[in-house]
């Protein structure tokens, strides 16, 4: 590891202050210093931002949740507002990392961790995200982890969190604070950036700006869930992932709000999809239909063509069993 | 870098390079060797400590971040002729083959048995909000951040198993 300087933040103004100077914000460190070790990030500073004031869950006025950033992923999935209100979260929260992980990661950080790939690891190997202009490694290697949808010819990498999938099935919205002081709130669905070609940038996030908290929505109606396909029953990222909501009007489907996971450079959805499922029958034919708009531009690289199917076959399961669940 | 770490109650001033893991900073620096070091990357669980009551991995930490923490490591929970339910578990399970994961098992599981008596629940529960029964699948769930080389997975589950009865 590279030596840095170490700075305890003792505010908010303080913290972002020190990011607008360079320096990097570390909260549970579990990404963060893993890339250090390999010195794939090399920062000369870090502001530790851990003993700031963050760290509550509370409701807001118009009946949702604003999460402060310091919120580990292990109370977030245990606090009883989200498992009753907003279940596909701490489903999702759960079906991430180790139960050790869970008590490090924050909310912010969870949203931050890198976008990435095997090769962004390995400084042996070109990457345009770790050195741009390099090359991508992936391109002809191994790419079983890597995205079907969303990608561009510098850079294929999935974003790794399910938190993020289900916040962008929640339509959480997040809150930053700048060096100025300012304070702006940023939808999920506008946070992330496609890779194109600048896949190094990867957040709308400017230098200095410091996330103070995640905002959920009022509990929207229906049920939910979050499904995780993995190579092994735990612990691995997701292979895919479906973050579902489900209302009916009737025999009808009323509403539907879906996002995907592992499959893109960021918490996946498809306004086309989704539509094609409001108003209609809860079949397997709108099912099907959903997930061929969903992925009829899907462009799998060498050895991730199974991610075709097994998103397809993903969502027709999770719309089955959710649609089931909220006709009765 | 000074930092003060109370570590299985005992204060200790700790002056090491700001790089320095908690889990170097016990190895390394206070010669608390229990803690092991298997990936260096938040993989295997072998460096599982408890901080202010949570399991961790002490090799994403780094030392500084702890100043005025408790720690508790495998050298607090008990000693020979002072086992703690869970160490003892494992010696009558046979809950290990090389032993090098060990310290990390026993101090995962005596937190995780902590989470389970606040009600949280696991990605396996049934569901998020009724009570829960500690099935082998929910042990293995929640135990899934300490891998074992030797695979001793069946004998760490009973060991567990039986602590975790003897305790409720
Ligand atoms: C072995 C392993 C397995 C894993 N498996 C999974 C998995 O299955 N699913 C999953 O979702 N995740 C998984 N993870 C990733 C884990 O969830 C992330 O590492 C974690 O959520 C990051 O949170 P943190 O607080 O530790 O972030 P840090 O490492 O502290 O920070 C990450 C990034 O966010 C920035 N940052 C942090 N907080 C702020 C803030 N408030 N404002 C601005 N910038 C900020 C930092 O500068 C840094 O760039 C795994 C990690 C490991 C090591
Ligand atoms: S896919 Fe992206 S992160 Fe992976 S090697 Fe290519 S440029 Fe780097
Ligand atoms: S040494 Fe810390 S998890 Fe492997
Ligand atoms: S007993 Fe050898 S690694 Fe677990």
């Amino acid at each position: 590891m590279k030596s840095f300087d170490y700075i305890r933040a003792t505010d908010t103004g303080h913290a972002s202050a020190e990011a607008a100077e360079g320096a990097v914000i570390i909260a549970g460190g579990t990404n963060l210093l893993d890339l250090m070790k390999l010195e794939v990030m090399t920062p000369d500073a870090l502001v530790d931002i851990t003993r700031l004031d963050l760290k509550q869950i509370a409701a807001t006025d118009d009946g949702g949740l604003r999460i402060g950033t310091l919120v580990t992923n292990a109370d977030l999935a245990a606090h009883m507002t989200v498992r009753t209100d907003y279940p596909m979260l701490s489903q999702a929260l759960l079906a991430g990392a180790s139960g050790q992980l869970r008590n490090k990661a924050t909310t912010g950080g969870n949203l931050l961790q890198r976008t990435r790939c095997y090769y962004f690891y390995d400084t042996a190997t070109p990457c345009n995200k770790r050195a741009p202009g390099t090359g991508c490694a992936a391109m002809e290697g191994a790419t079983r982890l890597h995205a079907i949808l969303g990608g561009s010819d510098q850079c294929i990498a999935t974003h790794p969190s399910d938190m993020a999938v289900a916040m962008r099935a929640l339509d959480a919205v997040v809150e930053i604070e700048a060096s100025t002081g300012e304070t702006r709130h940023v939808p999920l669905s506008d946070f992330y950036l496609l890779p194109g070609d600048t896949p190094q940038i990867e957040t709308v996030l400017r230098r200095g700006d410091l996330i103070t908290a995640v905002i959920l929505p009022a509990p929207a109606q229906g049920v939910q869930s979050y499904t995780k396909v993995r190579d092994r029953a735990s612990y691995a990222f997701a292979m895919v992932s479906v973050a579902g909501r489900i209302a009916m009007d009737g025999d009808r489907i009323g509403q539907a709000s879906i996002a995907f996971g592992g499959i893109a450079p960021q918490p996946w959805r498809d306004a086309d999809a989704e539509a094609a499922l409001v108003g209609q029958p809860a079949t397997r034919e709108t099912f099907a239909r959903a997930a061929d708009i969903l992925l009829a531009d899907a462009k799998p690289a060498k050895d991730n063509a199974f991610k075709v199917p097994l998103t397809r076959r993903t969502l027709i399961a999770t719309l089955t069993d959710l649609c089931g669940k909220a006709a009765s | 870098m000074q930092t003060r770490l109370t570590i299985n109650g005992t204060p200790h001033d700790l002056d090491a390079d700001a790089r320095t893991s908690l889990l170097d900073a016990l190895r390394n620096h206070l010669d608390l060797t229990g803690t092991k070091k298997g990936c260096d990357h938040g993989q295997c669980g072998a460096c599982t400590v408890i901080v202010n009551g949570r399991r961790i991995n002490a090799c994403l930490t780094l030392a500084c971040m702890h100043d005025g923490d408790e720690i508790t490591t495998i050298e607090g929970l008990g000693q020979p002729g002072n086992l703690s339910p869970l160490q003892a578990a494992f010696v009558k399970h046979d809950g290990f083959q090389c032993g090098y994961c060990t310290p990390g098992q026993i101090c995962s599981a005596t937190a995780m048995l902590q989470e389970v008596k606040d009600g949280w629940p696991s990605h396996v529960s049934g569901n998020l909000t009724g009570a829960m029964d500690l099935t082998d699948a929910e042990i293995g769930e929640r135990m899934s951040g300490n891998l074992c080389r030797c695979a001793a997975y069946p004998n760490i589950v009973d060991a567990i198993r039986d602590a975790a009865e003897v305790k409720a």
